[in-house]
């Protein structure tokens, strides 16, 4: 009998598990898609663990632009999306699921550390690759076959001292970053080179390790110590989410200015928009922009998942629409292997001719090395809306 | 000023720890094994006193009562299947089926509520009565130190908390039959105790704890997901075992001592900090491997 109580009880997860699966499987297929003659895309990203947000963002981005894609009658798409978990073992493990399941196109991985990983066995393997949402320049360097839709972390982090030293918004400027993590630190590296290089004034660096990330109290206060009037925070939205709180409730107000990972801030539940009042940020995606096509898309998205989408969802969305019109101008077909899709799309990817208009930037263009170049947009939060600036 | 600041900081990311260790160590001390999912079952407690406060409008301490109430039954359910069955079995057991508990409870979590953070309401808010500002706590000496009301309150309610415990364990007769429980199982139920009725109970106790505790945790640190508890959980559990583990008052000084610790580690490098705090660990066990305050129990041969 006992042994019956816990054998349910496993069952009843084991259904649970299979209920979300097909439910996921069901959405990513698309509508009026025939898998026989549709391009198969795959996508990776954590759906479970700590980064789960990112992945689940990018997942639902990029299933509202494969349905409207589909809707559109033309080349048919199919996605198919692997949890890895943001982790670089796991995600070679769904890389060759991927593969088993006959994948043509890669659109992701989502989180950097996955994404080097999985990197190099496209590279291996001859899969085009384009990732939404992994900045870091060591997910590019060297393969020829990997493009990216968001900004490299060096560049984000040249952007943003260059804007600071120009619009001279600091005498006095304090960093706060996650060490553990190779986006912010591939962010504040640029930074503080570039920072150094203008003549900005760096009191202090201040980190944190990845996974104790709860209390800031004693970086605040070394911030708050050396007199810095404001703080370079290129960090994720939930850490931001803390410190901002935190920092209120010890009556500092320095101006903090942030990266793309912090768009979403505002969107969190229960979030006290008073906090991120002054915040400026530079993020590519306003989901609250009155852009028509960017409109529609918010719509889209919250009327399937509840939720406004973030940066991350913007990101997938671009990708995925990046590589429907790529494969048009390329010819691509269904039936072509994964290698020839592969060369012809790098071919147009590399193309001076080749120019994406997205929701996250206008004319699109990419280097030879896989970086995107479009303009940056940096946004002040102003009554808990962003305002252009 | 900034080492009292910081002293205050480590004294409410300790009181945090601390009950959470008197969850861990009131579990251990009577059942005899390493609850690992106690870390979740604080998630758990969380995300229904933010449901019942957001969602349904419920005020503050409904919304607790209301998380103590579901983490209890999730306790005892939770022994019931999982625990329970394995009474005879190898301690290993318990403790590997304890950790898919957990995993269990994440994903549950994950699938219920979604990964997206959330964002914790601040129930420790009160407007000046002269200003009329907001306040989160108290500022002395011209605003230099600031002590956070939440802090204060974690402090009192952990005091509170540990007292009643020692009270109950030593005066009640429930308590003095979970004392008897933890010494010898095999003569408790000779004595005429309901031994899986009394760990049951002890199950109970534990886990309304632990909604208390997800309350404190997270008005503290104001960010709410499914891999919140797991954490602080193995923290306090080396606060726990710092303390001694099974001593209730241990747990309470070996959380506090735990949240000053790290705190002045982080003062001297960020990135060295829990290095340093399992440092301290380790060289308590070796100068006394019962912790500070645990007991030495001598065995028989």
């Amino acid at each position: 009998m006992k042994k019956n109580v816990f054998a349910l009880a496993l069952a009843m997860a084991m259904v649970f598990g299979l209920a979300s699966c097909s439910k996921s499987g069901d959405s990513s297929s698309g509508s009026g898609s025939g898998s026989e003659n549709a391009l198969r895309l795959g996508s990776l990203g954590p759906l479970t663990g700590s980064a789960a947000a990112y992945g689940t963002a990018t997942k639902q981005g990029a299933e509202v632009a494969v349905q409207e894609i589909n809707a559109l009658g033309g080349l048919q798409l199919v996605l198919d999306y692997q949890d890895d978990e943001g982790d670089p073992e796991k995600s070679v493990n769904a890389y060759n699921a991927l593969k088993g399941n006959g994948m043509q196109v890669l659109v992701g991985a989502t989180t950097t550390g996955a994404c080097v990983a999985v990197a190099s066995e496209t590279y291996a393997d001859r899969v085009f690759q384009l990732t939404p949402s992994a900045s870091s320049a060591d997910v590019t360097a060297g393969h020829d076959n990997v493009f990216q839709v968001c900004f490299s972390d060096p560049n984000q982090g040249i952007t943003a001292a260059e804007y600071i030293a120009e619009k001279k918004l600091a005498s006095k400027v304090g960093m706060l970053y996650n060490n553990g993590d190779p986006y912010s630190t591939g962010v504040a590296q640029a930074f503080s080179a570039r920072a150094a290089e203008l003549g900005l004034n760096v009191v202090t660096e201040q980190t944190f390790p990845d996974d104790t990330n709860t209390d800031f109290t004693v970086q605040l206060n070394a911030i708050k110590a050396s007199g810095a009037d404001l703080v370079f925070m290129p960090i994720y939205y939930t850490p931001a989410s803390l410190v901002l709180n935190q920092a209120a409730g010890m009556n500092f107000s320095p101006v903090f200015f942030g990266c793309d990972g912090m768009d979403g801030l505002l969107e969190m539940d229960g979030f006290d928009k008073a906090n991120a009042e002054g915040l400026m940020l530079i993020t590519p995606f306003n989901a609250a922009s009155e852009d028509a096509r960017t409109a529609k898309f918010v719509q889209e998205y919250v009327d399937a998942y509840g939720t406004t989408p973030n940066q991350f969802a913007a990101d997938a969305y671009d990708a995925v629409y990046a590589v429907y019109e790529a494969c048009q101008k390329a010819g691509a077909t269904p039936d072509m292997s994964a290698e020839e899709l592969c060369e012809k799309l790098v071919a147009v990817f590399t193309s001076p001719d080749f120019r994406f208009d997205g929701l996250t930037g206008q004319g699109m263009t990419w280097t030879a090395n896989g970086e995107v170049s479009k303009a940056p947009q940096v946004f002040l939060v102003q009554n808990g809306v962003y305002v252009p600036q | 000023m900034s080492v009292l600041n910081n002293l205050i900081n480590g004294i409410s990311l300790g009181s945090v720890y601390a009950i959470i260790a008197l969850g861990y160590t009131m579990v251990y001390g009577i059942a005899k094994m390493l609850n690992f999912a106690h870390g979740d079952i604080i998630m758990v407690g969380a995300y229904v006193c933010f449901f019942a406060t957001q969602s349904f409008g419920l005020p503050p301490l409904a919304g607790l009562l209301l998380a103590m109430v579901v983490c209890t039954v999730l306790g005892i359910v939770i022994e019931r299947l999982a625990y329970k069955p394995l009474r005879q079995a190898p301690s290993l057991a318990v403790l590997i089926t304890a950790i898919g508990v957990s995993y269990l409870l994440q994903n549950s979590a994950l699938l219920l509520w979604k990964a997206d953070p959330k964002v914790f309401p601040s129930f420790f808010e009160f407007s000046d009565p002269v200003t009329g500002q907001v306040k989160t706590g108290l500022t002395l000496f011209d605003g230099q130190v600031s002590i956070p009301y939440v802090a204060l309150f974690t402090i009192v309610v952990c005091l509170v908390i540990m007292v009643a415990l020692t009270l109950f364990t030593s005066k009640t007769k429930m308590g003095k039959a979970m004392r008897a429980c933890s010494e010898d199982k095999g003569a408790a139920t000779l004595m005429g105790i309901d031994v899986n009725f009394t760990i049951s109970m002890t199950f109970a106790i534990g886990s309304a704890l632990a909604a208390v505790a997800g309350l404190l945790l997270c008005s503290s640190y104001r960010s709410l997901m499914p891999t919140t508890g797991s954490l602080p959980g193995i923290k306090a559990f080396t606060a726990a075992v710092f303390g001694g583990i099974g001593s209730i008052p241990g747990a309470f000084l070996g959380g506090i001592l735990l949240g000053i610790i790290e705190i002045f580690a982080k003062t001297i490098n960020t990135d060295i900090s829990d290095a340093v705090v399992f440092t301290v660990l380790i060289v308590v066990l070796l100068v006394k491997p019962s912790g500070l305050l645990g007991k030495v129990v001598h065995e028989k041969v």
